[in-house]
């Protein structure tokens, strides 16, 4: 394509754009809104599954030994807890050890004289997924040597269930928010393609290809996109710098931990963009489709 | 060149057979009024022509074109060898009398320089020299057909199609704008005019084909008076 007819294909484009300027503000603006709702449940997912992925790592499964068997006699289990399947591993702790932590945890005179004997050896488990946690627990108390197994099922429970939940509503949401952003793409360039329609009919009478005839509103499609995602990507990246200052930082310090800003801040910045672009190409082809039918 | 060969026409959304076996042929370098009524289906020719809409039988040969088996996307080729004129000028309000013209070659991917060179030289052969700057409402009627003419002889067509090209002009000026249309005949053009008006028509000796209820009623140099005895 020779160089004067990009420049007039690019500066018909931005004319659509300033020649029906309030359309166009409304539909960045509407973008915009949809990319920062369906940004921050993004948001939301993928902290809530960084949250569940620390959890899962602290969350521990402990397997007492038969009180009957002697240090050695214990430590001999571990291979065998740790051929069960989901175990990522486990962590002989002997009975001394597990009294020692115990009266450093209660930090209380009433233990100093407590005995060993009372504590039974025991290994701490980390499991691969939380979610076959039950399984798994049974599959450790039929190990050999293995007395009792404590497991805090509930919980695993919980963040499976608040996780799915999430993850679908999110999706569904971001699912809606593009089909309506499309839909407004489409209507806002529409009415370009109206106001211009004697222009498209004078141009497919003196032969223009179609291509040429669909490329200004598909340009003016990846302006309003583009502009619609940078403007979200800013206004996200603040809105969440906020809050990690605020709640992480401050109100909420040390109950629970968001990804940091440089960690989300390449991938929303390719989301944003990519559904703004896609959204504004699609949008603009959709718009056009009609005029070029005969 | 035409040529039409027992063509039918049937609009699919009213049903209605707006063309029953019509024949037609134009030689290269003709220059033919097409006349009738309205609704005789000189604008359905027209569109048929043009690759608007579609024939339900019959051949059509445009410029070395298959009507009958043309693909969407080479439309756009067959549209280039053609100039099509309306009665109601169609010209972009907001561009000059230059861009008018230039944007016709621009959308057909013309180099600029071939741009510079040609519209002058075509507004000059329509009389429009010095007018140039000038938008379409500040332009007289017949100085705005003048326009829609260099626009469709500025890409060099084989053939001009004119729609009741004088349908909005005074006489004087719609027997300037036909000696216009027949200088561009002369010049190799082909020219296939569609007009009502009778002393037009008899005013020069050309080639009338005549049409009513879909049919061709008379063919020849007769004038336009072989359609009224009908």
């Amino acid at each position: 394509m020779r160089l004067n007819r990009l420049g007039y294909l690019i500066k018909s484009g931005f004319t659509g754009i300033f020649s029906h300027g309030l359309m166009s503000f409304a539909t960045v603006t509407i973008t915009m809104a949809c990319l920062i709702i369906m940004g921050s449940f993004g948001l939301l997912v993928v902290n809530i599954n960084e949250l569940i992925a620390d959890l899962e790592e602290e969350n521990e499964v402990v397997a007492f030994i038969d009180e009957n068997l002697s240090e050695e006699e214990a430590r001999a289990v571990q291979p065998l807890i740790e051929a069960v399947p989901n175990v990522s591993g486990a962590e002989f702790v002997t009975r001394e050890q597990a009294m020692e932590d115990f009266q450093a945890d209660y930090d209380d005179d009433m233990f100093e004289y407590l005995d060993a004997s009372t504590f039974r050896h025991r290994y701490i488990i980390h499991l691969t997924d939380i979610s076959l946690m039950q399984q798994t627990k049974q599959d450790i108390e039929a190990v050999d040597g293995v007395a009792d197994v404590r497991a805090h099922l509930e919980y695993a429970e919980i963040f499976i269930t608040v996780r799915n939940v999430v993850s679908i509503v999110s999706l569904a949401l971001i699912i809606i928010l593009i089909v309506v952003s499309f839909f407004i793409m489409t209507n806002t360039i529409k009415l370009a393609t109206f106001t211009r329609r004697e222009e498209i009919a004078i141009m497919r009478m003196v032969g223009a290809s179609n291509g040429f005839i669909r490329c200004p509103f598909i340009i003016e499609g990846l302006v309003l996109g583009l502009v619609g995602g940078l403007l979200a990507f800013a206004i996200e990246i603040a809105l969440y710098s906020l809050l990690l200052g605020k709640v992480v930082g401050g109100v909420a310090a040390g109950l629970f931990s968001l990804l940091p800003v440089s960690a989300v801040m390449w991938p929303m910045l390719i989301c944003f963009v990519g559904v703004g672009v896609l959204v504004g190409v699609f949008g603009g082809s959709s718009a056009i489709r009609n005029y070029l039918k005969v | 060149m035409v040529q039409m060969n027992s063509v039918r026409m049937v609009y699919d959304s009213s049903g209605t057979e707006a063309l029953h076996g019509v024949d037609l042929d134009i030689h290269d370098g003709e220059f033919v009024f097409l006349v009738g009524p309205s609704g005789s289906g000189k604008t359905t020719i027209i569109k048929l022509l043009t690759g608007e809409v579609h024939a339900a039988g019959g051949e059509i040969t445009v410029n070395g074109f298959d009507m009958m088996r043309i693909k969407r996307r080479k439309l756009p080729f067959l549209r280039r060898t053609l100039g099509v004129i309306f009665q109601d000028f169609r010209l972009i309000d907001k561009m000059t009398v230059y861009d008018n013209v230039a944007f016709a070659m621009r959308v057909v991917g013309a180099s600029n320089a071939a741009i510079r060179e040609r519209v002058p030289y075509v507004l000059e052969l329509v009389g429009l020299k010095g007018r140039e700057k000038r938008y379409p409402q500040e332009l007289s009627g017949g100085e705005q057909q003048r326009v829609a003419i260099a626009r469709a002889l500025v890409n060099s067509p084989r053939m001009i199609i004119a729609d009741e090209p004088t349908g909005n002009l005074d006489p004087v000026r719609s027997l300037e704008l036909m000696l216009l249309l027949e200088k561009i005949n002369e010049m190799g053009t082909t020219l296939l005019v569609v007009t009502h008006e009778k002393e037009l028509v008899n005013a020069f000796s050309k080639r009338v084909v005549a049409i009513n209820e879909g049919k061709i009623i008379s063919d020849g140099m007769d004038g336009y008076f072989s359609y009224e005895i009908e």
